[in-house]
């Protein structure tokens, strides 16, 4: 059997489009161009109308209200929009804000720039499990606290924080609560207003709908947040986004919120069987772990260190075939082992070792058994392949080893 | 980043993986790189005492592909030269055979490292380290 099959076990790092979404894209390119800020001709009310429609369906995703959702163009813009909105707009309150040590780069790279301008940012650490210490988030507030910004899973071990808890203390206290829920909304029920949280940031295309559109949820009641814009223009969205709308983007957004919202349970509870097998599976290998609380976790995720196997490498025997993410160069040409992973103790060693499979709507068994074959064949092969792995079969304690570190 | 041809073909066919006996006083090893970094090489050559000649060479890499293609390379090279011949390989030179991009090199400079360590045991072991240089230098 040479057939070539190639499987897409990434799906953290994007999703494919969803056919129902392109279909419902596809009139808005050439039948229905209009630009939803024309207001004196029917192409504009169409988009217009358009536009309304998806940000309905995007806001019954999350339980809000549609006035709520500003369109940006994905989850890194409304990261930005949201750190860097409210610290200009809550600048006579206090510039500090309170993140984790495990966030995305689109907040990690934001909120070192705020440090620039002059804002004090605190880096919460986190347990070997990936989640945040309650205790340590209440002593980091302080009187100048402005915002709390904690993701609501993570991209890399799919931990979900524990976001009710964060959002009580937040409102406690008094203070902004944002989460950058990327890898949430759409997988799992995401509820802003039930949680506390006040301001969100997600994106269409890791939910099946297309790259390019994404939103900033922001809460207009209780409180009612403003964000200061980052982009000046026509003022579109409420004056905190401007920049003529990507109508059939949107539409495929909404499109994928209305899929989401009516299949997310269902998907849910086959991706987690199918990751089960898979992330057992693959354990049946020696000194194989498991990264990162599997309670509080994204039910289509699974991050896996192999011990003695560089991540890469390991990816380059089975990567004609399988696509997943490697721990070791998470950052593209970057060689630094995964800061998440780094961030919740592993060893270096470790970080190196490890792969992020995730898994997506169109993902089947065949694929997860294919896989598990696949893998446990290039772990054995890195295996022998690895002189630290003969060392520790000899029964050599590596940490008395001197290595040349280079 | 797409691998070149070559690194592809020693990545999935390396040659000369394997252990020989650091016991004995013909073979040399060098165990270069750190399991933090990513990479850790372990080269080893046996050497015809008569002749000078590496009639073997082995390695084990745990590391990225291009970590695994330039050590396969670097035991082909091997084979057959005499220590001093060994001695002029380049990490430069594998960074060519193999086309390693930039942020590959490191893996070349390894490679070359791995060589230098393995031949400096291997005269360590038979009395040849530090003193051919200095009874050149006397005479």
């Amino acid at each position: 059997m040479e057939t070539k099959r190639l499987i897409y076990l990434d799906n953290n790092a994007t999703t494919p489009v969803d056919p129902r979404v392109v279909d419902a894209m596809l009139p808005y390119f050439y039948e229905k161009p209009g630009n939803a800020a024309s207001r004196s001709h029917p192409f504009g009310w169409i988009a217009e109308e358009a536009v309304d429609y998806a940000r309905e369906q995007v806001a019954a995703l999350i339980d809000a209200d549609p006035k709520e959702i500003i369109f940006t163009s994905g989850a890194t813009e409304s990261d930005n929009l949201g750190i860097k909105g409210v610290y200009e707009m809550y600048a006579s309150k206090g510039n500090h804000i309170i993140t984790t040590r495990t966030e995305h780069k689109a907040v990690l790279d934001t909120c070192q720039k705020i440090e620039k301008s002059g804002g004090q940012v605190t880096y919460l650490e986190v347990g070997p499990d990936g989640r945040i210490n309650l205790d340590e988030l209440k002593a980091a507030i302080t009187d100048k606290t402005i915002l709390v910004c904690i993701m609501w899973a993570n991209n890399e071990t799919g931990v979900i924080q524990p976001m009710k808890e964060i959002g009580a203390i937040c409102a406690e206290k008094g203070v902004l609560f944002m989460s950058d829920a990327t890898q949430a909304v759409g997988k799992i029920p995401v509820n802003p207003r039930e949680t506390g949280v006040h301001i969100m940031a997600f994106t269409s295309h890791k939910m099946y709908g297309p790259k390019g559109v994404g939103a900033l949820y922001v809460s207009r009641k209780n409180p009612r947040v403003k964000v200061t814009a980052q982009m000046d223009g026509g003022g579109h969205e409420r004056g905190m986004r401007s920049g003529t709308l990507n109508v059939p983007g949107i539409v495929g957004f909404g499109k994928a919120a209305e899929i989401a919202k009516a299949e997310m349970l269902s998907d849910a509870a086959r991706l987690s069987a199918l990751r089960d097998k898979l992330e057992n599976g693959l354990c049946r290998l020696e000194e194989t772990y498991v990264n990162g609380n599997k309670e509080h976790r994204m039910p289509h995720v699974t991050n896996i260190s192999f011990k003695h196997v560089e991540g890469e490498g390991l990816m380059m025997t089975f990567n004609q075939n399988i696509a997943v993410s490697s721990g070791s160069a998470c950052t593209s040409a970057s060689l630094e082992p995964s800061y998440v992973l780094v961030a919740m103790g592993l060893g270096d060693d470790l970080a190196h070792s490890s792969i992020r499979f995730s898994l997506g709507r169109f993902t089947t068994e065949e694929d997860v058994d294919f896989a598990i074959e696949a893998v446990s064949k290039g772990v054995n092969h890195m295996r022998d392949l690895s002189p630290i792995w003969e060392m520790y079969k000899e029964g050599i304690d590596l940490n008395s080893v001197v290595w040349s570190a280079h | 980043m797409a691998y070149s041809e070559k690194v592809l073909d020693h990545f999935q066919h390396p040659k000369n993986v394997g252990t020989l006996d650091k016991s004995k006083k013909n073979v040399g090893t060098g165990l270069v790189g750190a399991p933090e970094c990513g990479d850790v090489m372990r080269l080893q050559i046996e050497v015809d005492e008569v002749s000078g000649i590496i009639t073997d060479a082995k390695f084990k890499t745990f590391g990225c592909g291009s970590a695994i293609a330039s050590s396969s390379l670097a035991t082909e090279w091997l084979k057959g030269k005499s220590i001093d011949e060994a001695l002029t390989i380049d990490n430069m030179d594998i960074v060519e055979e193999l086309a390693l991009p930039p942020v590959k090199i490191h893996c070349s400079v390894l490679a070359e490292d791995a060589i230098k360590s393995a031949i400096s045991d291997y005269r360590k072991k038979n009395g040849l380290e530090v003193e051919a240089p200095q009874l050149e230098n006397q005479a």
